[in-house]
Protein backbone atom coordinates (compact mmCIF):
# COMPACT_ATOMS: atom_id res chain seq x y z
CA UNK A 1 0.00 0.00 0.00
CA UNK A 2 1.02 3.42 -0.78
CA UNK A 3 2.85 5.72 1.88
CA UNK A 4 0.04 7.73 2.65
CA UNK A 5 2.06 10.65 3.72
CA UNK A 6 3.67 10.42 0.39
CA UNK A 7 0.72 12.38 -0.72
CA UNK A 8 0.19 15.79 -1.56
CA UNK A 9 -3.08 17.57 -0.79
CA UNK A 10 -4.49 17.66 -3.68
CA UNK A 11 -3.58 13.74 -4.09
CA UNK A 12 -5.31 12.95 -0.24
CA UNK A 13 -8.51 15.16 -1.08
CA UNK A 14 -9.00 13.32 -4.55
CA UNK A 15 -8.15 9.77 -3.24
CA UNK A 16 -10.35 10.48 0.10
CA UNK A 17 -13.32 11.24 -2.39
CA UNK A 18 -12.32 8.62 -4.58
CA UNK A 19 -12.75 5.88 -1.38
CA UNK A 20 -8.97 4.50 -2.16
CA UNK A 21 -8.91 5.47 1.43
CA UNK A 22 -10.52 6.81 4.98
CA UNK A 23 -9.50 10.24 6.33
CA UNK A 24 -9.10 8.54 9.42
CA UNK A 25 -5.87 6.30 7.75
CA UNK A 26 -4.60 9.79 6.65
CA UNK A 27 -4.58 11.52 9.75
CA UNK A 28 -3.14 7.85 11.41
CA UNK A 29 -0.77 7.75 9.51
CA UNK A 30 0.29 11.16 9.77
CA UNK A 31 0.42 11.65 13.19
CA UNK A 32 2.51 8.55 13.51
CA UNK A 33 5.29 10.63 11.53
CA UNK A 34 4.84 13.66 13.76
CA UNK A 35 5.06 11.43 17.12
CA UNK A 36 8.69 9.79 15.38
CA UNK A 37 10.24 13.72 14.34
CA UNK A 38 10.73 14.83 18.12
CA UNK A 39 14.46 15.00 16.57
CA UNK A 40 13.13 17.82 14.46
CA UNK A 41 11.76 19.75 17.35
CA UNK A 42 9.19 21.17 14.43
CA UNK A 43 6.22 21.44 16.61
CA UNK A 44 5.38 22.60 19.88
CA UNK A 45 2.02 20.89 20.69
CA UNK A 46 1.10 18.17 18.91
CA UNK A 47 -3.10 17.37 18.05
CA UNK A 48 -3.49 13.91 17.10
CA UNK A 49 -6.73 14.31 18.68
CA UNK A 50 -7.99 16.92 16.62
CA UNK A 51 -6.67 15.40 13.71
CA UNK A 52 -8.59 12.12 14.26
CA UNK A 53 -11.76 14.18 14.99
CA UNK A 54 -11.65 15.88 11.77
CA UNK A 55 -11.02 12.83 10.06
CA UNK A 56 -13.84 10.98 11.35
CA UNK A 57 -15.92 13.96 10.73
CA UNK A 58 -14.59 13.58 6.52
CA UNK A 59 -15.38 9.66 6.85
CA UNK A 60 -18.93 10.49 8.15
CA UNK A 61 -19.27 13.58 5.06
CA UNK A 62 -17.91 11.20 2.86
CA UNK A 63 -20.51 9.30 3.63
CA UNK A 64 -23.24 11.54 3.39
CA UNK A 65 -22.09 13.08 0.63
CA UNK A 66 -21.44 16.53 1.97
CA UNK A 67 -17.84 17.02 1.77
CA UNK A 68 -15.72 19.42 1.78
CA UNK A 69 -13.22 21.63 -0.04
CA UNK A 70 -10.38 19.93 1.96
CA UNK A 71 -11.80 16.77 4.00
CA UNK A 72 -9.55 14.56 4.85
CA UNK A 73 -6.63 16.63 4.86
CA UNK A 74 -4.57 16.93 8.25
CA UNK A 75 -2.46 19.79 8.27
CA UNK A 76 -0.13 21.55 10.57
CA UNK A 77 -0.84 25.48 12.00
CA UNK A 78 2.23 27.70 12.47
CA UNK A 79 2.34 28.66 16.33
CA UNK A 80 1.40 32.30 15.78
CA UNK A 81 -2.32 31.87 14.89
CA UNK A 82 -5.07 31.45 17.83
CA UNK A 83 -6.50 28.52 18.26
CA UNK A 84 -9.06 27.94 20.88
CA UNK A 85 -8.74 25.56 23.79
CA UNK A 86 -4.85 25.05 21.79
CA UNK A 87 -2.10 26.72 23.37
CA UNK A 88 -0.80 29.51 21.50
CA UNK A 89 2.68 31.07 22.21
CA UNK A 90 4.44 32.59 19.18
CA UNK A 91 7.26 30.02 20.38
CA UNK A 92 7.96 32.72 23.28
CA UNK A 93 8.08 32.74 26.76
CA UNK A 94 6.03 35.08 27.20
CA UNK A 95 2.98 33.49 25.97
CA UNK A 96 4.05 30.29 27.26
CA UNK A 97 0.37 28.28 28.78
CA UNK A 98 -1.50 30.84 26.80
CA UNK A 99 -4.88 28.75 25.79
CA UNK A 100 -6.96 31.49 23.56
CA UNK A 101 -10.60 31.23 24.00
CA UNK A 102 -11.09 32.21 20.13
CA UNK A 103 -10.01 31.09 17.07
CA UNK A 104 -8.07 33.02 14.25
CA UNK A 105 -9.75 34.05 11.16
CA UNK A 106 -7.24 31.37 8.51
CA UNK A 107 -7.76 28.56 11.06
CA UNK A 108 -11.20 28.47 11.42
CA UNK A 109 -11.61 28.79 7.41
CA UNK A 110 -9.15 25.65 6.98
CA UNK A 111 -11.10 23.91 9.65
CA UNK A 112 -14.62 25.36 8.19
CA UNK A 113 -12.95 23.55 4.93
CA UNK A 114 -12.31 20.36 6.26
CA UNK A 115 -8.52 20.22 7.51
CA UNK A 116 -7.87 18.62 11.20
CA UNK A 117 -4.32 19.98 12.61
CA UNK A 118 -1.73 18.32 13.69
CA UNK A 119 -0.25 20.50 15.61
CA UNK A 120 1.28 23.80 16.55
CA UNK A 121 4.07 24.67 14.72
CA UNK A 122 7.37 25.73 16.09
CA UNK A 123 8.63 28.93 14.35
CA UNK A 124 11.23 32.04 15.39
CA UNK A 125 10.14 33.63 18.55
CA UNK A 126 7.46 36.32 17.54
CA UNK A 127 8.32 35.37 14.16
CA UNK A 128 11.61 37.73 14.78
CA UNK A 129 14.56 35.49 12.96
CA UNK A 130 15.80 33.44 10.02
CA UNK A 131 16.85 29.92 11.38
CA UNK A 132 14.06 29.14 14.07
CA UNK A 133 16.65 29.51 16.70
CA UNK A 134 14.93 32.41 18.44
CA UNK A 135 12.47 30.11 19.51
CA UNK A 136 11.57 29.62 23.44
CA UNK A 137 10.77 25.91 22.72
CA UNK A 138 14.70 25.12 21.12
CA UNK A 139 15.93 25.19 17.52
CA UNK A 140 13.62 23.29 14.89
CA UNK A 141 16.12 21.35 12.95
CA UNK A 142 15.93 20.88 9.12
CA UNK A 143 15.72 17.20 7.93
CA UNK A 144 18.21 17.70 5.18
CA UNK A 145 21.71 17.48 5.77
CA UNK A 146 24.97 18.20 3.37
CA UNK A 147 26.33 15.50 1.29
CA UNK A 148 30.31 16.20 2.82
CA UNK A 149 30.34 13.36 5.15
CA UNK A 150 29.73 15.79 8.34
CA UNK A 151 26.83 15.57 10.34
CA UNK A 152 26.18 19.73 11.07
CA UNK A 153 22.58 20.61 12.12
CA UNK A 154 20.92 23.09 9.26
CA UNK A 155 18.71 25.52 9.83
CA UNK A 156 15.01 24.81 8.13
CA UNK A 157 15.16 28.70 7.58
CA UNK A 158 13.00 31.40 9.51
CA UNK A 159 10.68 32.09 10.66
CA UNK A 160 7.89 29.38 9.07
CA UNK A 161 11.19 26.82 10.49
CA UNK A 162 8.80 24.27 12.04
CA UNK A 163 6.22 24.54 9.28
CA UNK A 164 9.18 24.42 6.17
CA UNK A 165 11.13 21.13 8.59
CA UNK A 166 7.25 19.55 9.20
CA UNK A 167 6.50 19.53 5.26
CA UNK A 168 9.96 18.46 3.96
CA UNK A 169 9.74 15.10 6.36
CA UNK A 170 6.55 14.74 5.50
CA UNK A 171 4.83 15.10 9.31
CA UNK A 172 2.48 17.20 7.43
CA UNK A 173 1.09 17.85 3.71
CA UNK A 174 1.09 21.38 4.13
CA UNK A 175 1.15 23.86 6.81
CA UNK A 176 0.23 27.95 7.86
CA UNK A 177 2.75 30.01 7.45
CA UNK A 178 3.01 34.39 8.16
CA UNK A 179 5.27 36.40 6.16
CA UNK A 180 6.43 40.00 7.17
CA UNK A 181 9.92 40.13 5.61
CA UNK A 182 10.54 36.48 3.86
CA UNK A 183 9.18 33.96 7.10
CA UNK A 184 7.74 31.69 4.25
CA UNK A 185 9.79 32.25 0.75
CA UNK A 186 13.26 31.73 2.86
CA UNK A 187 12.04 28.62 5.09
CA UNK A 188 10.70 27.10 1.69
CA UNK A 189 13.71 27.73 -0.11
CA UNK A 190 15.73 26.03 2.67
CA UNK A 191 13.86 23.07 2.69
CA UNK A 192 12.84 22.27 -0.84
CA UNK A 193 9.13 23.01 -0.83
CA UNK A 194 7.06 26.06 -1.85
CA UNK A 195 5.39 28.89 -0.53
CA UNK A 196 3.56 31.96 -1.45
CA UNK A 197 2.97 35.36 0.61
CA UNK A 198 0.17 36.82 -1.10
CA UNK A 199 -1.14 39.98 -1.47
CA UNK A 200 -1.21 41.71 1.80
CA UNK A 201 -4.84 42.27 3.22
CA UNK A 202 -5.90 38.85 1.12
CA UNK A 203 -5.57 36.63 4.41
CA UNK A 204 -6.78 38.34 7.65
CA UNK A 205 -4.87 38.77 10.41
CA UNK A 206 -7.16 38.37 12.82
CA UNK A 207 -6.17 36.13 15.80
CA UNK A 208 -2.53 36.00 13.94
CA UNK A 209 -0.15 36.91 16.84
CA UNK A 210 0.99 40.48 15.48
CA UNK A 211 4.94 41.41 14.84
CA UNK A 212 4.69 44.16 12.20
CA UNK A 213 0.89 44.56 11.24
CA UNK A 214 1.72 46.74 7.83
CA UNK A 215 3.68 44.11 6.63
CA UNK A 216 2.27 40.87 8.20
CA UNK A 217 0.43 38.37 5.70
CA UNK A 218 -0.49 34.63 6.10
CA UNK A 219 0.41 31.71 3.38
CA UNK A 220 0.41 28.36 2.75
CA UNK A 221 3.63 26.30 2.56
CA UNK A 222 3.14 22.66 0.72
CA UNK A 223 5.26 20.52 -1.92
CA UNK A 224 3.96 22.03 -4.75
CA UNK A 225 2.55 25.15 -6.49
CA UNK A 226 -0.95 23.08 -7.03
CA UNK A 227 -0.98 22.75 -3.26
CA UNK A 228 -0.10 26.20 -2.41
CA UNK A 229 -3.19 27.23 -4.77
CA UNK A 230 -5.38 24.59 -3.29
CA UNK A 231 -4.35 25.99 0.73
CA UNK A 232 -4.43 29.76 -0.81
CA UNK A 233 -7.96 29.82 -1.84
CA UNK A 234 -9.36 27.82 1.71
CA UNK A 235 -7.25 30.70 4.00
CA UNK A 236 -7.90 34.03 1.80
CA UNK A 237 -10.82 35.67 1.55
CA UNK A 238 -12.76 39.37 3.06
CA UNK A 239 -12.65 39.72 7.30
CA UNK A 240 -14.50 42.75 8.29
CA UNK A 241 -12.70 41.78 11.80
CA UNK A 242 -9.36 43.03 9.59
CA UNK A 243 -9.32 46.86 8.97
CA UNK A 244 -6.49 45.97 6.07
CA UNK A 245 -8.52 42.80 4.74
CA UNK A 246 -9.41 42.92 1.06
CA UNK A 247 -12.57 43.01 0.15
CA UNK A 248 -12.52 41.11 -2.97
CA UNK A 249 -13.71 37.84 -4.12
CA UNK A 250 -11.41 34.56 -3.94
CA UNK A 251 -10.67 33.31 -7.32
CA UNK A 252 -10.29 30.19 -8.08
CA UNK A 253 -6.17 29.74 -8.39
CA UNK A 254 -6.60 25.96 -8.84
CA UNK A 255 -8.76 25.53 -11.66
CA UNK A 256 -7.06 28.48 -13.30
CA UNK A 257 -3.38 27.17 -13.19
CA UNK A 258 -1.24 27.37 -16.23
CA UNK A 259 1.95 26.65 -16.81
CA UNK A 260 1.95 28.14 -20.60
CA UNK A 261 3.45 31.47 -20.25
CA UNK A 262 2.96 32.66 -24.05
CA UNK A 263 2.17 36.35 -24.53
CA UNK A 264 3.86 36.52 -20.62
CA UNK A 265 7.12 38.86 -20.11
CA UNK A 266 9.13 38.12 -17.14
CA UNK A 267 11.13 40.72 -15.52
CA UNK A 268 15.02 40.25 -14.00
CA UNK A 269 16.11 42.70 -11.56
CA UNK A 270 19.77 43.72 -12.33
CA UNK A 271 20.28 45.42 -9.04
CA UNK A 272 19.61 41.18 -7.39
CA UNK A 273 22.93 40.36 -9.19
CA UNK A 274 24.78 40.43 -6.09
CA UNK A 275 28.57 40.79 -5.80
CA UNK A 276 30.33 37.99 -4.40
CA UNK A 277 27.10 36.55 -4.04
CA UNK A 278 27.69 32.49 -4.52
CA UNK A 279 28.12 31.64 -8.04
CA UNK A 280 25.36 28.39 -7.95
CA UNK A 281 22.59 30.97 -7.12
CA UNK A 282 23.03 32.67 -10.15
CA UNK A 283 23.27 29.31 -11.96
CA UNK A 284 20.19 28.50 -10.84
CA UNK A 285 18.64 32.14 -11.12
CA UNK A 286 19.94 31.69 -15.40
CA UNK A 287 18.36 28.16 -15.35
CA UNK A 288 15.21 29.60 -13.89
CA UNK A 289 15.08 31.69 -16.67
CA UNK A 290 15.86 29.55 -19.76
CA UNK A 291 12.97 27.64 -17.83
CA UNK A 292 10.47 30.54 -18.36
CA UNK A 293 11.94 31.18 -22.13
CA UNK A 294 11.34 27.55 -22.36
CA UNK A 295 7.40 27.79 -21.23
CA UNK A 296 6.91 30.75 -23.74
CA UNK A 297 7.82 33.90 -21.78
CA UNK A 298 9.64 36.75 -22.85
CA UNK A 299 12.09 37.86 -20.81
CA UNK A 300 13.47 41.43 -20.01
CA UNK A 301 15.85 42.97 -17.43
CA UNK A 302 14.03 45.68 -15.30
CA UNK A 303 15.47 48.07 -12.50
CA UNK A 304 14.47 48.44 -9.25
CA UNK A 305 16.85 51.24 -8.08
CA UNK A 306 16.22 51.15 -4.49
CA UNK A 307 16.48 47.83 -3.82
CA UNK A 308 19.57 48.13 -1.45
CA UNK A 309 17.83 50.36 0.59
CA UNK A 310 15.30 47.84 1.39
CA UNK A 311 16.26 45.72 4.01
CA UNK A 312 17.80 49.13 6.33
CA UNK A 313 13.94 50.14 5.52
CA UNK A 314 12.69 46.99 6.75
CA UNK A 315 14.89 47.15 9.85
CA UNK A 316 13.60 50.56 10.69
CA UNK A 317 9.49 49.57 10.00
CA UNK A 318 9.45 46.04 11.28
CA UNK A 319 11.08 47.01 14.74
CA UNK A 320 9.25 50.25 14.67
CA UNK A 321 5.17 48.02 14.46
CA UNK A 322 6.78 45.25 16.75
CA UNK A 323 7.48 47.53 19.71
CA UNK A 324 4.17 49.35 19.33
CA UNK A 325 2.10 45.75 18.47
CA UNK A 326 4.51 43.97 21.61
CA UNK A 327 3.55 46.50 24.50
CA UNK A 328 0.95 44.62 24.88
CA UNK A 329 2.71 42.32 26.98
CA UNK A 330 2.34 43.91 30.66
CA UNK A 331 1.97 40.58 32.50
CA UNK A 332 -1.91 42.01 33.23
CA UNK A 333 -4.40 40.56 30.98
CA UNK A 334 -2.46 37.58 29.75
CA UNK A 335 0.61 35.84 29.47
CA UNK A 336 3.55 35.92 31.94
CA UNK A 337 3.77 37.80 34.92
CA UNK A 338 7.35 38.35 36.91
CA UNK A 339 6.49 40.12 39.92
CA UNK A 340 9.72 40.18 41.98
CA UNK A 341 9.20 40.65 45.80
CA UNK A 342 7.73 44.33 46.86
CA UNK A 343 7.75 45.66 43.12
CA UNK A 344 5.21 47.69 41.89
CA UNK A 345 3.35 48.07 38.51
CA UNK A 346 6.06 49.80 36.56
CA UNK A 347 8.56 47.12 37.85
CA UNK A 348 6.42 44.46 37.01
CA UNK A 349 6.59 45.20 33.75
CA UNK A 350 9.77 45.52 33.29
CA UNK A 351 10.54 42.38 34.81
CA UNK A 352 7.99 40.47 33.38
CA UNK A 353 8.91 42.12 29.76
CA UNK A 354 12.68 41.14 30.48
CA UNK A 355 11.99 37.55 31.62
CA UNK A 356 9.09 36.80 28.75
CA UNK A 357 10.92 38.24 25.63
CA UNK A 358 14.45 36.67 24.04
CA UNK A 359 17.08 38.71 23.22
CA UNK A 360 15.99 38.84 19.28
CA UNK A 361 12.84 40.31 20.33
CA UNK A 362 14.09 42.47 22.93
CA UNK A 363 16.91 43.91 20.30
CA UNK A 364 13.83 44.83 17.62
CA UNK A 365 11.81 46.25 20.64
CA UNK A 366 14.54 48.45 21.46
CA UNK A 367 15.56 49.87 17.71
CA UNK A 368 11.72 50.05 17.55
CA UNK A 369 11.39 52.12 20.60
CA UNK A 370 14.74 54.28 19.61
CA UNK A 371 13.56 55.27 15.93
CA UNK A 372 9.82 56.27 17.53
CA UNK A 373 11.30 58.45 20.54
CA UNK A 374 10.74 62.29 20.06
CA UNK A 375 14.07 63.76 18.16
CA UNK A 376 14.69 60.52 16.04
CA UNK A 377 11.18 59.90 14.55
CA UNK A 378 11.58 61.96 11.24
CA UNK A 379 15.04 61.19 10.61
CA UNK A 380 14.39 56.93 11.06
CA UNK A 381 11.04 56.41 10.54
CA UNK A 382 9.39 59.12 8.60
CA UNK A 383 12.59 58.58 6.03
CA UNK A 384 12.03 55.09 6.12
CA UNK A 385 8.57 54.88 5.55
CA UNK A 386 9.34 57.61 2.39
CA UNK A 387 11.89 55.24 0.83
CA UNK A 388 9.15 52.51 1.26
CA UNK A 389 6.88 54.49 -1.16
CA UNK A 390 9.90 54.63 -3.71
CA UNK A 391 10.63 50.82 -3.03
CA UNK A 392 7.00 50.50 -3.75
CA UNK A 393 7.56 52.70 -7.07
CA UNK A 394 10.38 51.07 -8.23
CA UNK A 395 8.17 48.04 -8.61
CA UNK A 396 5.07 49.64 -10.27
CA UNK A 397 7.30 50.93 -12.70
CA UNK A 398 8.95 47.84 -13.21
CA UNK A 399 5.22 46.39 -13.88
CA UNK A 400 4.97 48.61 -16.43
CA UNK A 401 7.07 46.23 -18.81
CA UNK A 402 6.55 42.76 -17.05
CA UNK A 403 3.92 40.25 -15.65
CA UNK A 404 6.10 38.47 -13.02
CA UNK A 405 9.60 39.02 -11.37
CA UNK A 406 11.77 36.19 -11.53
CA UNK A 407 14.42 36.23 -8.26
CA UNK A 408 16.60 34.00 -6.18
CA UNK A 409 14.54 33.37 -3.18
CA UNK A 410 17.50 33.37 -0.59
CA UNK A 411 21.30 34.58 -1.18
CA UNK A 412 22.46 30.92 0.21
CA UNK A 413 21.21 27.50 0.70
CA UNK A 414 20.37 26.61 4.34
CA UNK A 415 23.10 27.37 6.34
CA UNK A 416 24.34 25.32 9.83
CA UNK A 417 22.68 26.30 12.88
CA UNK A 418 24.99 28.79 15.62
CA UNK A 419 26.73 30.05 12.14
CA UNK A 420 25.11 33.05 12.23
CA UNK A 421 23.43 33.88 15.01
CA UNK A 422 26.67 35.91 16.98
CA UNK A 423 26.15 38.74 14.20
CA UNK A 424 22.48 40.02 13.85
CA UNK A 425 23.59 42.14 10.87
CA UNK A 426 24.53 38.67 9.00
CA UNK A 427 21.22 36.99 9.74
CA UNK A 428 19.17 39.86 8.56
CA UNK A 429 20.81 39.56 4.74
CA UNK A 430 19.44 36.68 4.33
CA UNK A 431 16.37 37.98 3.71
CA UNK A 432 18.12 40.55 1.20
CA UNK A 433 15.94 39.54 -1.87
CA UNK A 434 12.91 38.88 0.23
CA UNK A 435 11.60 41.56 1.66
CA UNK A 436 11.79 44.48 -0.92
CA UNK A 437 8.43 42.31 -2.06
CA UNK A 438 7.10 42.87 1.73
CA UNK A 439 7.25 46.53 1.71
CA UNK A 440 5.68 46.43 -1.53
CA UNK A 441 2.77 44.43 -0.34
CA UNK A 442 3.29 42.35 -2.99
CA UNK A 443 2.08 38.43 -3.71
CA UNK A 444 5.79 36.23 -3.78
CA UNK A 445 6.48 32.73 -4.11
CA UNK A 446 9.06 30.00 -3.55
CA UNK A 447 9.77 27.37 -5.51
CA UNK A 448 12.52 24.59 -5.58
CA UNK A 449 14.47 24.59 -8.31
CA UNK A 450 18.00 22.98 -7.38
CA UNK A 451 20.21 21.22 -5.27
CA UNK A 452 23.42 22.62 -4.88
CA UNK A 453 27.21 20.98 -4.91
CA UNK A 454 26.59 19.90 -1.05
CA UNK A 455 23.30 18.43 -2.21
CA UNK A 456 21.04 21.50 -0.38
CA UNK A 457 17.85 22.54 -1.91
CA UNK A 458 17.59 26.05 -3.74
CA UNK A 459 14.54 28.03 -4.50
CA UNK A 460 13.46 30.87 -7.07
CA UNK A 461 11.43 33.55 -6.31
CA UNK A 462 8.22 35.08 -8.53
CA UNK A 463 7.51 38.47 -7.76
CA UNK A 464 3.53 39.43 -8.97
CA UNK A 465 1.45 42.25 -8.77
CA UNK A 466 -1.11 43.60 -6.50
CA UNK A 467 -3.74 40.79 -6.74
CA UNK A 468 -2.14 38.78 -9.59
CA UNK A 469 -1.66 35.48 -7.21
CA UNK A 470 -2.55 33.82 -10.55
CA UNK A 471 0.61 35.28 -12.41
CA UNK A 472 2.94 34.14 -9.75
CA UNK A 473 1.41 30.69 -9.24
CA UNK A 474 1.61 29.84 -13.10
CA UNK A 475 4.92 30.54 -13.38
CA UNK A 476 5.81 28.81 -10.17
CA UNK A 477 3.79 25.75 -11.92
CA UNK A 478 6.47 26.50 -15.11
CA UNK A 479 9.65 26.29 -13.09
CA UNK A 480 8.28 23.56 -11.17
CA UNK A 481 7.46 21.44 -14.24
CA UNK A 482 10.67 22.49 -15.96
CA UNK A 483 13.11 21.81 -12.54
CA UNK A 484 11.56 18.04 -11.98
CA UNK A 485 12.75 18.63 -8.06
CA UNK A 486 12.12 15.57 -6.90
CA UNK A 487 14.77 15.43 -4.36
CA UNK A 488 14.28 14.69 -0.52
CA UNK A 489 15.69 14.54 2.76
CA UNK A 490 17.07 11.06 3.56
CA UNK A 491 15.63 10.10 7.11
CA UNK A 492 18.00 10.50 10.37
CA UNK A 493 15.28 11.54 12.37
CA UNK B 1 24.78 59.44 15.63
CA UNK B 2 26.18 56.87 18.04
CA UNK B 3 24.56 55.51 20.99
CA UNK B 4 25.92 55.33 24.45
CA UNK B 5 24.94 52.71 27.80
CA UNK B 6 22.86 55.70 29.16
CA UNK B 7 20.95 56.05 25.82
CA UNK B 8 20.34 52.37 26.06
CA UNK B 9 19.34 52.22 29.73
CA UNK B 10 16.89 55.10 28.55
CA UNK B 11 15.83 53.27 25.65
CA UNK B 12 15.23 49.75 27.91
CA UNK B 13 13.15 51.75 30.40
CA UNK B 14 10.41 53.44 27.84
CA UNK B 15 10.14 49.64 26.19
CA UNK B 16 9.81 48.89 30.23
CA UNK B 17 12.44 46.15 30.12
CA UNK B 18 14.65 45.84 32.72
CA UNK B 19 18.51 45.40 31.99
CA UNK B 20 21.15 44.73 33.91
CA UNK B 21 24.89 46.93 33.24
CA UNK B 22 26.20 44.01 31.31
CA UNK B 23 23.17 43.57 29.30
CA UNK B 24 23.40 47.56 28.67
CA UNK B 25 26.85 47.16 27.91
CA UNK B 26 26.91 43.99 25.03
CA UNK B 27 23.27 46.22 23.67
CA UNK B 28 24.95 49.56 23.02
CA UNK B 29 27.40 47.31 20.79
CA UNK B 30 24.28 45.61 18.64
CA UNK B 31 22.30 48.50 18.56
CA UNK B 32 24.96 50.73 17.33
CA UNK B 33 26.19 47.79 14.37
CA UNK B 34 21.98 47.85 13.34
CA UNK B 35 21.92 51.75 14.08
CA UNK B 36 24.88 52.88 11.88
CA UNK B 37 23.99 50.40 9.14
CA UNK B 38 20.40 51.73 8.60
CA UNK B 39 21.68 55.45 8.40
CA UNK B 40 22.23 54.54 4.84
CA UNK B 41 18.73 55.65 4.32
CA UNK B 42 20.10 59.46 4.79
CA UNK B 43 21.55 59.38 1.17
CA UNK B 44 18.28 58.62 -0.03
CA UNK B 45 16.61 62.23 -2.31
CA UNK B 46 12.95 62.25 -0.24
CA UNK B 47 12.33 65.12 -1.90
CA UNK B 48 8.64 65.85 -2.57
CA UNK B 49 7.91 61.66 -1.33
CA UNK B 50 4.93 61.47 0.96
CA UNK B 51 5.87 58.82 3.26
CA UNK B 52 3.52 55.45 3.11
CA UNK B 53 1.14 54.92 5.27
CA UNK B 54 -1.13 52.20 3.17
CA UNK B 55 1.00 49.50 1.33
CA UNK B 56 -2.42 48.21 -0.89
CA UNK B 57 -4.39 51.28 -1.34
CA UNK B 58 -7.80 50.42 0.80
CA UNK B 59 -10.95 51.83 2.16
CA UNK B 60 -11.26 52.00 5.78
CA UNK B 61 -14.58 50.97 6.70
CA UNK B 62 -17.39 51.63 9.40
CA UNK B 63 -18.88 48.77 10.45
CA UNK B 64 -23.10 48.87 11.27
CA UNK B 65 -23.46 50.92 14.79
CA UNK B 66 -24.69 47.54 16.35
CA UNK B 67 -24.21 46.44 19.96
CA UNK B 68 -22.02 43.18 19.98
CA UNK B 69 -22.42 43.12 15.49
CA UNK B 70 -20.06 40.29 16.33
CA UNK B 71 -20.46 38.31 19.26
CA UNK B 72 -16.71 37.33 19.24
CA UNK B 73 -15.79 41.02 19.82
CA UNK B 74 -18.73 42.46 21.47
CA UNK B 75 -19.68 42.47 25.31
CA UNK B 76 -20.33 40.05 27.88
CA UNK B 77 -17.22 37.76 27.41
CA UNK B 78 -15.77 38.68 30.75
CA UNK B 79 -14.82 35.41 31.70
CA UNK B 80 -13.26 34.79 28.50
CA UNK B 81 -11.51 37.95 28.62
CA UNK B 82 -10.02 37.10 32.10
CA UNK B 83 -9.45 33.30 31.29
CA UNK B 84 -5.45 33.69 30.41
CA UNK B 85 -4.99 36.50 33.25
CA UNK B 86 -2.34 36.06 35.76
CA UNK B 87 -4.20 37.20 38.60
CA UNK B 88 -7.27 37.35 38.03
CA UNK B 89 -9.57 38.45 41.08
CA UNK B 90 -13.25 39.15 41.36
CA UNK B 91 -14.40 39.34 37.92
CA UNK B 92 -10.97 42.13 37.49
CA UNK B 93 -7.18 42.28 36.15
CA UNK B 94 -5.35 42.09 39.34
CA UNK B 95 -2.08 44.77 39.27
CA UNK B 96 0.12 45.24 42.26
CA UNK B 97 -0.55 48.49 44.26
CA UNK B 98 -0.24 51.61 42.29
CA UNK B 99 -1.16 54.16 45.27
CA UNK B 100 0.60 54.38 48.88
Amino acid sequence: MTDLTNLTVAQIRDGHRAGDFSAVEVAEAFNANVAGAKALNAFIVETPEHAIAAAKQADADRSAGSLKPLSGVPIGMKDLFATNGVQTTAASHMLEGFVPRYESTVSQKLWDAGCGMLGKLNLDQFAMGSSNETSYFGNVISPWKRKDGGNAALAPGGSSGGSSSAIAARLCPAATGTDTGGSIRQPAAFVGISGIKPTYGRCSRWGIVAFASSLDQAGPMARDVRDCAIMLENMAGFDPKDATSLDLPVPNWEAALSSDLKGKTVGIPKEYRLEGIDPEIDAMWDAGIAMLKDAGAAVVEISLPHTKYALPTYYIIAPAEASSNLARYDGVRYGLRDLPEGAGLQDMYAATRADGFGPEVKRRIMIGTYVLSAGFYDAYYTQAQKVRTLIARDFEQAFGGCDVILAPTAPSAAFGLGEKMADPLAMYLNDVFAVPASLAGLPAMSVPAALNREGLPLGLQIIGKAFDEQGVLNAGLAIEERAGFTARAEKWW
Amino acid sequence: MAIDQATVRKIASLARIAISDAEAAAMEGELNGILGWVEQLGEVDVTGVEPMTAVIPNQLRLRDDVIDADPLTGGNRRDDVLANAPAAQHGFFGVPKVIE
